[in-house]
């Protein structure tokens, strides 16, 4: 169970990490690593933290305790000029998709470029087109946002997310409410991205068979711990009845099916003694 | 009564919490201006839709106001015989006050709920948040254009609606009462003091302009991102505008007029 990745081969680095939100504990003295050329996969229930984690790791939120290194550089001690230009090695695909909806497709993935480079529109366009046919929506670039399905949504800003060329990808959630087909495409092109660019690849996910399949490494959090990790073989054979339940989805067990509740059938019968 | 005073404190906390945010907001937005001057395609996107679409409404009002109140004006008028005043009535009231306070109040609902639900729902649908990842600040790229198009249309729609007010009350004035026409204009012209009231009518609406698109704006980007959320903070929006513009307009009335 002990982490045996080497330190300097990690892209980012979460140590001793706490966040609360208001009164409430996200997350209790978290350390997690996150290998470079790695799929590292962060699962747990709905509400655990997921996404929260990620806004941590990209400097939208602030730790309560603890830090986050992101290539060698400690996030939260940047100042905001240090931050966007960290930012521009971090990709990250929103569960929405998070696109511009005033803009068409061509436009969403030229965005980063003619906001942060000053090539000629030629260069842009040849540029745009190329992680299109990656993506595989080339032949989709005129069409606005609102005429796209949920999966090209977020395959477009996939393209987007790769078009600085970054160090890593951050998903959120990339496989909840896909049709198989979509399914298939982004597992695909995120295993396929990894591997071609070389990026270092993060997914947020409850999508147990589908994260599990491309993974590297995984981590599994609940109640904002680290309850295992390693790789999907040891998660799969993972000897904790919770992470059994959560791998294989089974309805009872540690979590229980019913919500904490008075005995039923004195519940049932507690009506005329009311 | 405890707990009426904990509320209290509770809301007054809470009130001076988002006035700071609010403060802050706009000091960034201000911040981000110099931004606009290297790409002004930014700002000329938003003055059409910030301005150029408020245009009908502006006009159409401003030709009833204008229209309503040279009726009005007359039949008080002609009690004393003073018709012949009814142009620099018209025109006082409309450069004074009902031009500036009315084209606001419109904009508010018009411009200012379209500024909020936009922005909200950039927020709901993660659309800022993508921007930040990438490394895009989008108070620079999204809200500072819009507040500058805001404070530039305001005096300009203002302008707009008194003289097409103007133009109203020539309508019924001349045209349906019979009021001299030189009459009409030659009192206005007299009368009408370039600094003291166009000047001034101006400021007032450029105070509402700043006013107006800064609520809106920040309505928008601090709503909570639901679609309750967004809701809530339109209605806001228009409701504090309209407390604001009224406010203000008595506030800077009293500072320009009161002798």
């Amino acid at each position: 169970m002990e982490n045996s990745h080497n330190v300097s081969h990690n892209l980012v680095s979460v140590h001793n990490l706490s966040f609360y939100h208001g009164q409430r504990k996200i997350f209790d003295n978290i350390s997690m690593n996150f290998e470079r050329g790695k799929i590292t996969a962060i699962m747990g229930p709905s509400g655990t933290g997921k996404t929260t984690l990620l806004k941590l790791i990209g400097g939208q939120l602030v730790p309560s305790n603890g830090k986050v290194i992101v290539d060698g550089q400690n996030v939260q001690q940047l100042t905001r000029t240090q931050l966007y230009e960290l930012r521009k090695k971090m990709g990250m695909l929103f569960q929405s998709g998070a696109l511009l909806t005033d803009l068409n497709v061509y436009d969403n993935v030229a965005f980063p470029l003619r906001e942060h480079t000053h090539l000629p529109e030629s260069m842009i366009r040849t540029l745009v087109l190329m992680k299109l046919q990656a993506i595989g929506l080339r032949g989709a670039r005129n069409l606005m946002p609102n005429e796209l399905s949920g999966g090209m949504a977020r395959r477009v800003a996939l393209a987007r997310a790769i078009a600085l060329d970054p160090l890593m990808i951050m998903y959120d959630e990339p496989f909840t409410g896909q049709d198989p087909i979509s399914l298939g495409v982004l597992l695909h092109l995120i295993k396929a991205l990894n591997t071609t660019l070389g990026l270092t690849s993060i997914i947020v996910s409850h999508d147990v068979h589908e994260t599990s399949a491309i993974a590297d490494y995984i981590y599994v959090i609940s109640d904002g711990k680290v309850v295992d990790q390693g790789t999907p073989q040891d998660i799969k054979h993972s000897d904790s009845d919770w992470v059994q339940q959560f791998m294989n989805g089974d309805a009872d067990g540690p979590v229980h099916f019913h919500y904490p509740a008075p005995d039923y059938v004195d519940d049932l019968l507690s009506y005329s003694t009311h | 009564m405890l707990q009426l005073f904990q509320h209290l404190g509770h809301q007054t906390l809470s009130s001076f919490r988002k006035l700071g945010r609010g403060s802050y907001f706009l000091v960034n937005t201000l911040r981000g201006f110099p931004n606009i001057l290297i790409r002004p395609r930014l700002l000329v996107n938003q003055m059409y839709s910030v301005g150029v679409l408020s245009f009908l409404i502006i006009t159409i009002s401003g030709l009833f106001v204008g229209m309503v109140l040279s009726l009005q004006g007359y039949y008080t008028l002609s009690d004393f015989g003073a018709e012949a005043s009814l142009g620099v009535m018209v025109a006082t009231a409309l450069v004074r006050e009902l031009g500036p306070v009315v084209t606001a109040l419109l904009f508010a609902g018009r411009a200012g709920s379209a500024l909020t639900a936009e922005v909200g729902l950039m927020k709901a649908t993660e659309q800022l948040s993508g921007m930040e990842m990438m490394a895009v600040d989008p108070i620079q790229r999204i809200i500072a254009p819009r507040y500058l198009a805001g404070i530039i249309s305001m005096p300009i729609l203002a302008i707009l609606f008194s003289s097409i007010g103007v133009l109203g009350g020539h309508l019924v004035g001349v045209g349906m009462l019979n009021v001299d026409d030189g009459a009409y204009w030659a009192q206005m012209q007299s009368k009408l003091d370039f600094r003291d009231d166009i000047i001034n009518g101006m400021i007032k609406s450029l105070v509402f302009g700043c006013v107006v698109t800064w609520i809106a704006l920040f309505e928008g980007y601090d709503a909570i991102p639901t679609s309750e959320g967004v809701s809530r903070a339109t209605t806001r929006t228009v409701v504090n505008s309209a407390f604001a513009i009224l406010g203000l307009d008595f506030i800077l009335t009293a500072m320009m007029f009161g002798d």
